[in-house]
């Protein structure tokens, strides 16, 4: 029991470390890095929560796609991060009394519930034990959550249609290959026999 | 594990969400296989279809829960329902004439405020944390989009930018509410989180989880101190767009803010009474006072907008079932309003283009002088004097308040509209007493349609629509508990 | 029967401004002009059956048989009418436990203002049709003006709160119309905009007042609130800061609304200035009708008021106070019509002594004659600025006796209702000597503290009204001119259609006190049997009135005569004093003639800091925090900071994510505390 708890505390505490760096850290390449790094810890966090296909999906979307997405693109857009940071120096005193405030409550939150740990009710879907996790989704993703699942896809084709529409031009003028043309293209389209009398130009 | 997509018959409640969702893809197919543009068609469509959808609605009702919980469909949401789907119809009613002129007239624009509307009505319906949260991300993608499709205006796409990231921010908000809320009851259905606090004493987490779900609610109607996306959106987007964020997703987002808090955390209300107090102070106060100083008429109605948010929360604010029913009128009336207000600024075409300015209005009332009627009625509507609908909206959520013994928020509300009665008057005066600057274009007949109806439920209100609005409000406001 | 009249008189205006406002332009001036004032003709026909009526069916009969003499209507006077009549016209507004339907109520209190309503109205609809002769809006006019009478019957009819509410932000509404309906006039706008924001300042007190009593009386009908009232001795409420007597608080809340309605002191500023709208349109809403609305709110509410004798003391120190003030204003103002305006001003504070003493009738005999006497004035005072040329200043006139000798005649009338001559002890007098003295004597016979100092206010002020009253009189017609000769030679009688009216009204302001004394004031017990409980009726209030001693009885006489004698010294036998004494006492002069300096003071004390407020709002709440530029605008004055922040300016997005975070800090600390979780 301490070996998966002694884990669960060195995933966590890495977690929030690198999450903070993301924010901190001057060279916006070490944010993404330090981003990926808190993707693999939560992943790792997952993993010991029995969830191994959640872990897996996050390290694969996430680390594998988004995140090198983003490594892309910081490097690609020439932004001075360095330069953008600078106003937040204005802003840090009322940032630290927000913060101090909102570090209070979240303590008062967290003492509540060490005082009455009843509160916290089960979970609503009681993993079955006997089942593995991929499978133990798909039973529920597709019946009780089908809703949910559903909606989720709409939102995907509304995120496509806006990509498309905010980002897809139409140039006129523009040529294109098109095979079915050129495999439908008979000689007589393409090549006249003319008869020149000889002395003659065309 | 149960699916309802078993029997189709049995998905009756959810028949008007499924005919959006199918007529969106179909509109779609149809605009993406059409060579040439075909907007006029596909926004025709689109708003026979949220017609149609509006007629199942009223006249073949079906109630339930469905999809284990996830969507529930009573007398509140229908009621809702039917104000979000005349909202957006109204908003492409009146981007018809003017949508080339905003760059608004390709076919993804209708389509997407269909799945906007959507998104809202499943907002509005949403009966679990999950589906409220996933509807809510469907209508503000929509809606993100939608501010930034005149993609080369830098004003748009700026908006929309700026819509798009704090919106994130307050989506982030709301899920950490939402975690917060599952974390200290250990559900994610509605009415089992109900369940769960009526059994014991409200914990600091759990009011900690209800403030951030609350912070996330409160930036989609704009409510202060979560508002200051309003007036740069509303200003940045183009007219029509502006008209339609105006309107429904106001609507949508109040009937959420509703149920969770009349309806879910009802065991605490009293805790989240001081929220609703607090955030319905600041927006009447703020908006009446920074209105004053706007130039820009979009400006001008997106503080006038947070302000009628502040007016509408104070019948939340009660706690009371007379004031969800006051909260509904409102929103009914506001809605109105609201559209008829818009197609009066849509009709406003100079050759200088659309009017931006309230001095562009100078001396309206002498070269259309039924315009200028109509916008007068609309403010005067707005400041809430009777015998207008603006008054009686006023009127029940005031009176809720003072039911509930809530005097001192009933005197800041009164007294906040008759400061903002100043700006709107304002705009009575530079209409009629100021010399005329601009020449105007007759407006088009779909405009004036929507003008002349607009004015004439704000005017016959009380004889005409006042009675069954408040008698439909009154059910609908029963159906929570 | 009986409810097809009321709904007659209640709808003919309304469908007059219909169709003079959405029609006007198609069917021409002259045809809107006609069917508004016949409709309105038709109103006052009707209103006056009603009234005979309910004259008839109860009070002194023999006064009703002489009232029939001059009365149209005396054969269809025949039905008599039960306390109150109630006739329902379409159900309202049902929502919750709140359930209204539209009722047009009628008692003898809601059938004396129909008569002054429609009476002057209809008069003042005609009299339009000469004044306005060349205004190229005038069907607009018309309709403003049918819209205004409709809603004043709305309210006069009202037979619950929010009915009451109804008509009387309606007449705020058509008075905002009508005084800035000459719109070209920058001044008329003003005075149209103040005269809106200054009403705001009382409704916001009337609305309050109507929560309250709905709060505390469980009704916004009246007949179901009046009967709660003897319940609630000694309920408190919490308003403000503390507990106080629950009576008191909504009546002196409703009070606020009448003040800012009927002009009193320190909410009186709009009135003199909305003598910017045309000369009818004061007649009408500024000196008969909607200026009393106040007044008769009070007086139909008044079971309620007189469960609080602390509100009837304010009431009555407000009113007085407002009498001599407006009073003292008047003697200095060069403009005719702002002389007449203050006199309705201190007229109106006159009434609301009469209501505060509780000799409710008193006030409404008073309401009824200075409706007759002072639309009189302002039509008269019309009739000679039509014939000057739209000239106002009393300097520049003079000499006019001759000229226009009709007009002359029937100012002469006016200001003889006005200042109240008559011999005291006889029945003989002009109106005004009827209802002021009846004021007067029921101050004095109070025998209170309030209403002693009541007694003398209204006896100076009843010697400066005849004093500025001839003073108007003098310098307007006697002496000789000091108009420019052209001006002088073309000054002409007014025609017919406006004189008409005028001569009218002459009939009212000369009989309606001496007709109407006995039911009004004159005989308890037939004040009684009149009123039928539609106000509250103390005989022993009105038997005191009619037991002081003789001098009081003759002072008001006395008054009059001293102003007049002053007067004419001043302004016939030595037109020089005035000037020598004003240069004298020009600090005095100058506040006067300043009225007081509160529109300076009201300028200082709330205009200017909502202005600052506004602005400083705005620009600190949404420019500071979110338009970097205006952050570079206000840190010029720091320099540092300036070049610090605005090369700083990232973009918007961080102040607005920050905004939202200290909003959510700030929502959880303030859940948290309120609910007592900390």
């Amino acid at each position: 029991m301490t070996l998966p708890l002694f884990f669960f505390y060195i995933f966590s505490a890495i977690c929030i470390a690198s999450a903070l760096m993301v924010i901190a850290s001057r060279n916006p390449v070490h944010s993404v890095l330090f981003l990926i790094l808190a993707f693999v810890n939560a992943a790792g966090i997952f993993m010991l929560a029995g969830a191994e296909f959640l872990a897996l999906i996050l390290i694969v979307v996430y680390v594998g796609a988004v995140a090198v997405l983003f490594l892309f693109v910081v490097m690609m857009l020439d932004v001075d991060f360095a330069e953008l940071g600078k106003g937040m120096l204005q802003y840090m005193p009322i940032a630290i009394v927000v913060g101090i405030i909102f570090g209070l409550e979240l303590l008062m939150v967290a003492g509540s519930w060490f005082i009455t740990p009843e509160v916290a009710g089960g979970s609503v879907l009681p993993i079955d034990a006997g089942v593995e996790n991929t499978r133990a989704l798909g039973q529920v993703i597709y019946t009780r959550y089908v809703y949910l699942f559903e909606a989720a896809g709409i939102v995907l084709l509304v995120a496509m249609i806006g990509a498309i529409v905010l980002t897809l031009r139409h140039k006129p003028g523009v040529r294109r290959q098109d095979i079915a043309t050129q495999v439908g293209r008979r000689p007589k389209d393409a090549v006249e026999v003319v008869k020149v009398e000889s002395g003659k130009g065309i | 594990m149960t699916s309802d997509l078993t029997d189709i018959f049995a998905l009756a409640p959810a028949y008007p969400e499924l005919a959006l969702v199918i007529g969106a893809v179909l509109l779609l197919m149809i605009g993406v296989f059409q060579k040439n543009n075909h907007f006029m068609t596909i926004n025709g469509l689109a708003i026979g279809l949220m017609g149609a959808v509006l007629v199942l609605l009223l006249f073949a009702p079906s109630d339930g829960v469905l999809f284990n919980g996830g969507f529930v469909q009573d007398e509140f949401s229908r009621f809702m329902k039917v104000l979000v789907l005349i909202g957006s119809i109204g908003a492409l009613l009146v981007s018809v004439s003017a949508a080339e002129e905003h760059a608004l007239n390709k076919f993804e624009y209708p389509v997407l405020v269909l799945l906007a509307t959507l998104g809202m009505m499943m907002m509005i319906s949403a009966n679990d944390l999950i589906s409220l949260y996933v509807a809510l991300e469907l209508q503000s993608l929509s809606l993100y989009v939608v501010a930034a499709l005149k993609r080369d205006s830098a004003r748009a796409t700026e908006a929309g930018l700026k819509y798009f990231v704090l919106g994130a921010l307050s989506s982030g908000m709301l899920l950490y509410g939402a975690s917060m809320v599952y974390g200290f009851t250990g559900q994610t259905e509605l009415g089992a989180i109900t369940e769960a606090i009526a059994l014991g004493e409200p914990s600091i987490g759990l009011i900690f989880g209800l403030v951030f779900l609350l912070a996330g609610l409160a930036f989609k109607i704009s409510a202060v101190p979560f508002h200051m996306w309003t007036p740069d959106v509303y200003e940045g987007a183009p007219t029509p767009v502006t008209a339609f964020f105006a309107a429904a997703p106001k609507v949508a987002a109040m009937a959420l803010f509703v149920r969770l808090t009349y309806g879910t955390f009802a065991p605490i209300s009293t805790d989240w009474q001081q929220i609703v107090i607090f955030i319905s102070i600041l927006s009447m106060v703020l908006a009446a006072f920074a209105a004053i100083g706007q130039n820009n008429v979009k400006r001008l109605i997106a503080y006038s907008s947070i302000g009628h948010v502040g007016f509408a929360l104070v019948g939340l604010s009660a706690g009371s079932q007379a004031g969800v029913q006051g909260v509904a009128i409102y929103m009914a009336v506001y809605l109105a309003m609201t559209i008829g207000l818009f197609a009066c600024i849509l009709s406003l075409k100079s050759d200088k283009g659309y009017i931006e300015q309230i001095s562009d209005m100078k001396g309206l009332a002498q070269s259309r002088p039924f315009i200028a009627v109509i916008i007068a009625v609309m403010m005067f509507s707005l400041i809430g004097l009777p015998p207008l609908a603006g008054f009686f909206a006023k009127w029940q959520v005031f009176l809720a308040a003072v039911e509930a013994r809530l005097y001192w928020l009933a005197v800041i509300g009164v007294l906040a509209s008759a400061v903002s009665a100043f700006y709107y008057l304002r705009i009575v005066r530079t209409m009629y007493f100021d010399e005329p600057e601009n020449n105007f274009a007759a407006a088009p007949m779909e405009l004036t349609v929507v003008m002349g109806l607009a004015g004439l439920f704000v005017i016959t209100y009380v004889f005409t629509f006042g009675g069954p609005i408040a008698r439909m409000a009154e059910i609908a406001a029963a159906s929570l508990h | 029967m009986q409810a097809f009249l009321f709904q007659v008189i209640v709808l003919a205006p309304l469908l007059g401004a219909l169709v003079a406002g959405l029609l006007g332009r198609s069917i021409g001036h002259r045809p809107a002009e006609i069917i508004t004032s016949s409709l309105l003709v038709l109103a006052g026909l009707c209103s006056w059956i009603v009234f005979l009526g309910i004259l008839f069916a109860g009070g002194g009969a023999e006064h009703g048989a002489e009232a029939a003499g001059h009365g149209e209507e005396a054969a269809h006077a025949a039905f008599a009418l039960a306390e109150s009549t109630k006739v329902t016209l379409f159900s309202w507004v049902h929502v919750g436990d709140l359930s209204l339907d539209w009722m047009i109520r009628v008692d003898t209190l809601t059938g004396v203002m129909l008569v002054v309503v429609t009476t002057v109205s209809a008069l003042v609809h005609i009299y339009s049709i000469g004044y306005m002769h060349e205004d190229p809006h005038r069907a607009r006019f018309f309709a403003y003006l049918s819209l205004f009478t409709f809603a004043m019957l709305m309210l006069v009819t009202a037979d619950n709160f929010l009915q009451l509410f109804f008509g009387w932000e309606g007449v705020g509404l058509a008075s905002y119309l009508l005084i800035g309906f000459w719109y070209k006039k920058p001044s008329a706008n003003a005075a149209a905009m103040k005269a809106f924001i200054v009403n705001r300042v009382g409704d916001f007190g009337f609305a309050l007042g109507i929560f309250g009593a709905f709060m505390m009386l469980g009704s916004i009908n009246f007949d179901e609130a009046f009967a709660q009232v003897s319940h609630m001795e000694g309920v408190t409420i919490d308003f403000l800061w503390g507990q106080w007597d629950a009576m008191t608080v909504i009546c002196l809340l409703l009070f606020l609304g009448a003040m800012g309605k009927s002009a009193q002191f320190l909410l009186h500023t709009w009135l003199p200035d909305a003598m910017e709208g045309p000369t009818p349109v004061s007649a009408l809403i500024h000196a008969a009708t909607m200026v009393t609305a106040g007044v008769f709110m009070v007086a139909r509410l008044s079971p309620m008021f007189e469960a609080s004798e602390v509100a009837l003391t304010v009431v009555i120190y407000v009113g007085a106070i407002t009498a001599f003030f407006a009073a003292t204003v008047g003697l200095v103002q060069n403009d005719i019509k702002r002389v007449i305006a203050y006199s309705t001003c201190s007229q109106l504070g006159y009434m609301f002594v009469a209501l505060g003493l509780g000799a409710y009738s008193a006030g409404i005999f008073h309401l009824f004659t200075h409706a007759f006497f002072k639309a009189l004035l302002f039509l008269g005072a019309g009739s000679v600025i039509h014939a000057m040329h739209h000239e106002q200043d009393m300097r520049k006139m003079g000499g006019l006796r001759t000229k226009i000798p009709l007009t002359y005649a029937m100012m002469m009338i006016g200001t003889l209702a006005l200042t109240g001559v008559g011999i005291p002890g006889t029945p003989i007098g002009f109106a005004g000597f009827f209802s002021k003295d009846a004021i007067i004597e029921s101050a004095a016979g109070a025998h209170t503290a309030a209403g002693d100092f009541a007694f003398w206010m209204l006896v100076i002020a009843a010697v400066f009204t005849s004093f500025y009253s001839w003073r108007l009189v003098h310098l307007t017609f006697h002496g000789k001119t000091r108009a420019s000769r052209e001006t002088y030679s073309h000054a002409h009688e007014s025609p017919n259609v406006m004189m008409i009216p005028l001569y009218v009204l002459a009939a009212g302001a000369v009989l309606s006190g001496v007709l109407f004394h006995e039911v009004f004031f004159a005989n308890a017990e037939h004040v009684t049997a009149f009123f039928r409980n539609a106000i509250v009726v103390d005989e022993h209030v009105i038997e005191e009135a009619h037991h002081v001693a003789l001098w009081v009885k003759w002072s008001p006489a006395i008054a009059m005569i001293i102003g007049f004698l002053v007067a004419w010294q001043f302004y016939i036998r030595r037109p020089d004093l005035p000037k020598a004494l004003a240069a004298e006492h020009s600090g005095l002069y100058q506040f006067l003639l300043n009225k007081w300096y509160f529109d300076e003071l009201y300028d200082f004390i709330f205009v200017r800091p909502a202005k600052w407020l506004g602005r400083a709002l705005w620009r600190g709440f949404d420019d500071w925090l979110i338009d970097g530029i205006i952050v570079g605008g206000l840190a010029a004055r720091v320099k540092d900071v300036t070049d610090r922040v605005v090369r700083l300016q990232s973009g918007y997005l961080y102040h607005y994510a920050f905004a939202m975070l200290i909003g959510v800090a700030a929502l959880i600390t303030w859940a948290i505390a309120t609910g007592g979780l900390l």
